[in-house]
């Protein structure tokens, strides 16, 4: 149908944006690479910032032979070694985890839900974590199984069964309407938020207060190797099944109805998907707190640079997650040394007006 | 073996929905290669016949077949390989490429973590040229026109190489060159591939040019199915749509009806 070609185009700025935009949606696997390289240089920065600055190259070395790849004497003070091997890399590596997780999440909640205004938190995993955390310190409680302290294992559990309670409180005849799940999802996460106000007003000891209050801002200050341990697991096996999905995301991008007549089965494969991200995300937010904005405004970004396709939206999700909550870590860390700044006031200041320029300049719906 | 059964058999088929009876004791047959419009006033129960053969509900009383089979019986991917559903309006990501809506048509061949093989690129790419739109395979689907997305989505129904095709008025907003473009392509899958089409037109006239027989819903009841030139009848029309329609013969289609509304 030729006569189609020569139809007027509507509008000669959508054209200039599309050719902006292709650039970076044809040339989307170099970006992924270079975002992997950059990645790497943040974690090495990461690791080389702190109360005692350590030069870059010395972390590369002090890394390299500890994996037994640069041989020579070591040159630099002992001092060094302890505080990257014991301090710093555990928590570099807990903040990329973190960051990966909460971002990865953010995209597949927005695609499942069809919603931009799907996050992590959205289904209960931040209100249901802060609760359960805040229960776990207000009432000293010291138990642990496996890997975990009494706060982290009681912030997974409260996170597990705020959104297995959202989830069921939205199920209608077998299906689960997003609006239901979006409404219930504010109320559950309304109730949760007061009590655990509640709890913290009804505690007399203003220390454990401000342990609750710096819990509930996002904080990595107590990262540890036990910690990358007891939550690898679940952010490994969350993480796996959601890549395995990657292309069903695309599929549940279209309404229902022709998701179905693609093939997909809608439902089912909706509730694996939310139970795969929801373990991994409750672990990632036991052992960080509530870190906010990742979760929403990383996919988001990834999305309005290059476009929709999961099977790239995901990983280069994880990857500038990760990056960006490894730089607000160490921000956190650095800034107001030796006092740590709370973890979601860094995402939040550097993440929103960074967002709203990106939203702003495209002219052109984003999701 | 499944060459022999009829892609979509329905016999008497009854549907209610929200306590609401929405189809009567509905039958009937869609053979290989052939093309059926579905045509009758709003809300005659005519998508929801579509539905009910894509496997969406479940029959209240009586039975659909696909190739012999009840859809809501089959496996999803298996059915997806067999049936291609193009609903009306049907909504797609303003950011999606069209490439990339087209290549949504393989999802029930994609294997393990979705990467589409080579069998697959050929397959969409094939689609996009049947329905003209190979040189516009990156355009985001948010600035392209009514009648180029109505071609997107029947290049992805295309792409999932169905043996069978059910259309919601594939050609509503439409002027009458995509009109006509569109449905001339579907009757040419439908000869060429044998693909066996049932179609829901709201346009009498495009449903007598290009339908090989016609099914007149009224009320959730058929009311008559066979060559258009039988069931397109004046006073037929006149009675089920509530207007005075004069029908005169087309000498340049075999004597296919074309209808007019009467001014009282």
């Amino acid at each position: 149908m030729p006569s189609s070609r020569s139809r007027p185009l509507s509008g000669d700025s959508h054209l200039k944006g599309d050719c902006h935009l292709n650039l970076f949606r044809r040339r989307r696997w170099l970006f992924l690479a270079l975002a992997l390289g950059l990645l790497l240089v943040t974690a090495t920065l990461g690791m080389a910032w702190g109360a005692v600055s350590i030069p870059p190259g010395a972390v590369l070395r002090i890394v390299g032979q500890r994996l037994g790849f640069a041989a020579g004497a070591a040159d630099w003070p002992p001092a060094w070694g302890t505080i990257l091997l014991e301090i710093r890399i555990p928590r570099v590596v807990l903040a990329g985890l973190v960051g990966m997780t909460l971002a990865v999440a953010g995209a597949v909640y927005q695609a499942l839900f069809r919603n931009p205004l799907a996050e992590p938190y959205l289904i209960g995993v931040s209100s249901g974590a802060s609760f359960g955390a805040t229960l776990a310190i207000v009432f000293i409680w010291r138990f642990g199984w496996g890997g975990w302290n009494g706060v982290s294992l009681a912030a997974f559990v409260g996170a597990l069964a705020a959104t297995g309670a959202i989830y069921s409180l939205a199920r209608v005849g077998g299906r689960t309407p997003v609006t239901t799940l979006i409404l219930a999802g504010v109320a559950v996460n309304a109730l949760l938020s007061a009590a655990t106000v509640f709890l913290m007003f009804s505690m007399q000891d203003a220390f454990r207060a401000m342990h609750v209050l710096g819990w509930l801002m996002g904080s990595l200050a107590l990262a540890d190797w036990e910690k990358v341990r007891t939550v690898l697991p679940y952010v490994l096996a969350g993480l796996a099944l959601i890549s395995w999905h990657a292309h069903t995301l695309n599929v549940l991008q279209l309404d229902e109805e022709q998701a179905q007549s693609l093939g997909v089965a809608v439902e089912r494969t909706k509730g694996l998907l939310i139970v795969a991200v929801s373990l991994a995300t409750a672990a990632a937010v036991s052992v960080s707190g509530a870190v906010g904005f990742v979760g929403l405004i990383v996919p988001h970004i990834v999305r309005l640079l290059w476009g929709p396709d999961h099977r790239f939206l995901l990983p280069m999700s994880g990857l500038v997650g990760a990056i960006c909550l490894i730089l607000a870590d160490s921000a956190a860390r650095t800034l107001f040394s030796p006092r740590e700044l709370p973890l979601g006031v860094v995402t939040a200041v550097a993440g929103a007006p960074f967002f709203l320029y990106l939203l702003r300049r495209q002219k052109r719906e984003v999701f | 073996m499944k060459s022999e059964v009829n892609p979509l058999e329905v016999e008497n088929l009854t549907f209610a929905y929200d306590g609401r009876t929405v189809l009567r004791r509905v039958s009937l047959q869609l053979m290989p290669g052939e093309v059926l419009g579905l045509i009758g006033p709003n809300g005659a129960g005519k998508s929801t016949l579509l539905r009910l053969a894509a496997g969406f509900f479940r029959p209240n009383a009586g039975t659909v077949r696909l190739f012999g089979r009840p859809p809501t019986q089959w496996p999803p991917r298996e059915l997806a390989r067999q049936v291609a559903l193009v609903p009306q309006g049907a909504y797609v990501p303003p950011t999606f490429t069209v490439w990339e809506s087209v290549l949504l048509g393989r999802t029930p061949y994609l294997g393990f973590l979705g990467v589409p093989r080579e069998a697959d690129r050929a397959a969409a790419r094939r689609a996009l040229e049947w329905v003209g739109m190979a040189d516009l395979s990156e355009r985001l689907m948010g600035e392209l026109s009514g009648g180029e997305r109505q071609r997107v989505l029947l290049a992805r129904a295309l792409a999932q190489e169905p043996r069978c095709l059910l259309l919601d008025e594939p050609t509503t907003h439409l002027d009458i060159h995509h009109q006509v473009a569109i449905l001339s392509l579907i009757r040419r899958m439908a000869l060429e591939h044998g693909i066996a089409v049932l179609v829901v037109l709201h346009d009498l006239n495009l449903a007598a040019t290009f339908a090989d027989r016609l099914a007149l819903l009224v009320d959730g009841t058929l009311v008559a199915l066979g060559d258009p030139r039988e069931v397109l009848r004046p006073e037929r029309l006149t009675a089920v749509y509530g207007n005075a329609v004069a029908v005169f013969p087309r000498p340049d289609n075999g004597g296919r009806p074309a209808i007019l509304p009467r001014v009282a």
